[in-house]
């Protein structure tokens, strides 16, 4: 099974003819692959990449595939690809659990079923009770947590992660991390992770690559 | 990909109107129109245009008081946002100024009709005690000869919509920053903002103050309801020529559209070289080094001009409300002895069929340029590329094209084509004219929104349709319907194009409010009139309230 998880292969993205990143390698099932940077160095596209969302303004070649499938000519719904920003991102006009029961597949079918499955996400991010809830009187740590079961939720393939946790505290990023990194790991999901932090990328454990600025 | 369709079918309405109508005014003028036995090209049309009595006069008439009223309007907006932006006063009046946009200028022009003229309500609240005047005095204010009080109607109303534009382009220009960094080098607040923050942002309302050029140059309610009549302004005449009986005086009202359309060239010809002047004065007062510290006395004023086209406009309309549901009022009682809703209920009857019409023609329009404009910003996101500078000169194309001379040339078309005065051909008409104002509305917001979310939705493997209305639409809820509301505000207020292609079969409140300006039944013409506020300020209250309704359990959702 060795083509299990995430593949860049031979990916490079530029800008107007300068080149920004250049990445070779696989990252498996339960992996984390953190690619640290100055903002402004263009490390966040290397994940529009992946997810399918980069601007058209950047240009950019190589492959992606997860588990042996190609994504790169895959629009970005097709992709499964699970996100987390530096924001979380919860839908303003949707209660918490409609955020997360945006996310099941639609071939999860049945009210009920659906419902169970959003009750044992909030309950698995220690929110459980909290789905009839308004996501903006959710503390930040509270939205970060629903933002990444709402990720789970969806059968991601592979998540991947934009600074996620720069915006916590210092206490709540600790726990965060943990969190996140646990959930991959269990749920066997390559991750691919974006950030200026040192102790991100301590705390994740895996191969690093830097982008310098020049 | 239906997105694909949404800019060259924008652009297909927009501009085909527009070039098919010239085109039809054209022919005629030069004297070529088969169907109306005209079949050698000629200049005889031309000859005839310059052969009418006083149509110099009328030529000199549309010229000055369109510039005067971009210029008077553009300078109070001018010195008022340099003198008080960022103050809490600018905030009030900000709030206060903004529903003004939306109420149609035949309205305004009624309201500043009934405060002003000798037998209105600012003579009636002096009189008789400071006047003396136990009847109206003998003269000419409303209709005066050299168009004043048309000037002053054009100057309310102008002021709302450059004062809104400006602002939307203001904080693209980092005011806040150049007024600190001026006042630190010793200039006086306007004298910073003039030299600092206002060429950049004269830039960008720039197209907005020919509109308003062409718009001033070539009006005609606000002209048959203020304007002088000895002789008219040159669109008012054009109308009554287009509407003569006699087929052969099409050739006449054609080329007098291509003068108007002259006119108005002309107009913004003299603009440009005001603009040229006025910078280089500009610049060599900024050579001096002055630092015009004692400008509080210019602040006032252009606050106090400010506050009395908002107070006029207000004012004006107050009294036209009160009109209509007056009984006996005689002059010079500033009351009416009572009220009562008998104009209304004698009205209501004959009001209906244009009511119906109003709705229907500003829903419709309304309705296809959200659409529009919706698949063509969708475009725009999916190529990353943004509309140039070609596409904001299109945009603004139907408002610097005066109306007069292609609604012309389209109305003869429609009616070869037999679809004149039909419900479709008015929706397309009002559609040329609504698409740019909603287009311009919801763009920034559209072009604001964080697009992350929509990465986030097709993470959780979401269809674009998908994230486009369960996400998007819904986030971007308040800024389409205000929009629309913006739209359906504008479509209600037009006339020229409901007169000219509804061909006096397709009537609505405003043409019916500015055929009754000559009749001179001030409680029916209130009643019409106010009607023509309350329409587009209903579309502006499900706007507001509306979604703020649907979204009251969501904190995020609050403007």
């Amino acid at each position: 099974m060795t083509e299990q998880g995430l593949h860049l292969d031979h990916v490079s993205i530029a800008l107007k003819g300068k080149t920004l990143l250049s990445v070779d390698r696989r990252v498996g099932p339960g992996e984390v692959f953190t690619v640290m940077g100055p903002s402004g160095s263009g490390k966040s596209t290397l994940l529009a990449f992946i997810g399918g969302f980069l601007d058209p303004a950047f240009s950019a070649s190589g492959k992606v595939f997860i588990d042996g499938d190609e994504l790169t000519g895959l629009a970005a719904q097709d992709r499964h690809a699970g996100i987390l920003f530096q924001d979380p991102l919860l839908f303003p006009h949707m209660s918490v659990s409609a955020n997360l029961a945006f996310a099941i597949p639609a071939s999860v079918k049945g009210r009920s079923a659906r419902a169970a499955l959003v009750e044992k996400a909030l309950e698995d991010v220690g929110l459980a009770g909290s789905g009839a809830r308004d996501p903006d009187t959710l503390s930040g740590g509270e939205k970060a947590r629903v933002a990444l079961a709402r990720s789970l939720l969806s059968g991601p393939r592979m998540l991947l992660l934009d600074e996620p946790f720069s915006k916590l505290d210092a206490g709540l990023r600790e726990q965060a991390r943990q969190l996140v990194f646990d959930k991959a790991r269990a749920m066997h999901l390559p991750v691919v992770l974006v950030t200026h932090d040192e102790a991100d990328a301590e705390a994740a454990g895996g191969a690093i690559l830097r982008i310098d600025d020049c | 990909m239906l997105t694909r369709l949404g800019p060259p079918l924008a652009i297909l309405l927009l501009a085909g109107p527009i070039v098919a109508g010239l085109a039809g005014t054209v022919l005629p003028a030069l004297g070529y129109f088969p169907t109306l036995g005209g079949f050698s090209f000629s200049l005889a049309p031309f000859a005839a245009v310059l052969a009418e009595p006083g149509i110099a006069m009328s030529v000199a008439i549309s010229l000055g008081t369109g510039l005067a009223a971009t210029a008077i309007s553009l300078g109070a907006v001018m010195l008022f946002v340099a003198g008080w932006s960022g103050t809490r006063i600018f905030a009030r009046i900000q709030h206060l100024i903004s529903p003004l946009l939306s109420v149609p200028h035949a309205a305004v022009a009624f309201g500043l009709a009934f405060l002003i003229a000798p037998s209105g309500m600012l003579a009636r609240i002096v009189s008789p005690t400071l006047t003396g005047w136990d009847q109206p005095p003998d003269v000419l204010i409303v209709h005066d000869p050299a168009g004043l009080t048309m000037t002053a109607g054009l100057i309310v109303k102008e002021i709302p919509f450059l004062l809104l534009i400006a602002l939307a382009a203001l904080p693209q220009t980092n005011p806040v920053r150049t007024r600190a960094l001026a006042a630190s080098l010793g200039y006086g607040q306007v004298a910073g903002f003039l030299h600092g923050t206002w060429p950049p942002l004269y830039r960008q309302i720039r197209l907005a103050v020919f509109a308003v050029i062409a718009f001033s140059t070539s009006v005609v309610d606000v002209a048959q309801i203020l304007g002088p009549t000895t002789p008219a302004p040159l669109a008012v005449r054009l109308i009554e020529w287009m509407r003569d009986p006699d087929l052969s005086m099409r050739f006449l009202a054609s080329a007098g559209a291509l003068l108007q359309l002259g006119v108005t060239a002309l107009a913004i010809v003299i603009w440009i070289g005001l603009e040229r002047i006025s910078s280089v004065m500009c610049r060599q007062i900024r050579d001096t080094g002055w630092r015009f510290r004692g400008d509080a006395w210019l602040r006032g004023a252009a606050l106090a001009a400010v506050t009395l086209a908002a107070f006029a406009v207000f004012a004006g309309l107050a009294t036209l409300a009160l009109w209509s549901v007056a009984g006996l009022w005689q002059y010079p009682d500033a009351l009416p002895d009572w009220l009562t809703l008998k104009t209304w209920m004698k009205s209501l009857p004959r009001v209906a069929g244009p009511l119906g019409t109003t709705v229907a023609v500003a829903t419709l329009s309304t309705l296809i340029a959200v659409a529009l404009s919706l698949l063509s910003l969708l475009r725009e996101d999916e190529t990353g590329r943004r509309g140039g500078r070609g596409a904001l000169m299109l945009l603004y194309l139907p408002l610097i094209v005066p109306q007069v001379a292609f609604l012309f040339g389209l109305q003869l078309l429609l009616i070869l084509a037999g679809a004149a005065a039909s419900l479709p051909s008015l929706v397309f008409a009002h559609l040329v004219f609504v698409m740019p104002y909603v287009f311009l509305s919801l763009s920034d917001p559209w072009r604001a929104y964080d697009r992350r979310y929509e990465a986030v939705a097709a993470g959780l493997g979401k269809r674009r349709w998908t994230v486009f209305f369960r996400v998007k639409l819904p986030m971007l809820a308040r800024p389409v319907l205000t929009a629309a509301a913006v739209g359906f505000a504008v479509s209600v207020g037009l006339y020229l194009p409901t007169v000219l292609i509804g061909a006096g079969r397709l009537e609505t409140i405003t043409t019916e409010a500015v055929a009754l300006a000559s009749g001179g039944n001030r409680r029916i013409i209130g009643v019409y009139a106010f009607l023509q506020m309350v329409l587009p300020a209903l579309g502006f209250l499900v706007a507001i309230f509306g979604p703020a309704l649907i979204f009251r359990h969501r904190r995020a959702m609050r403007a």
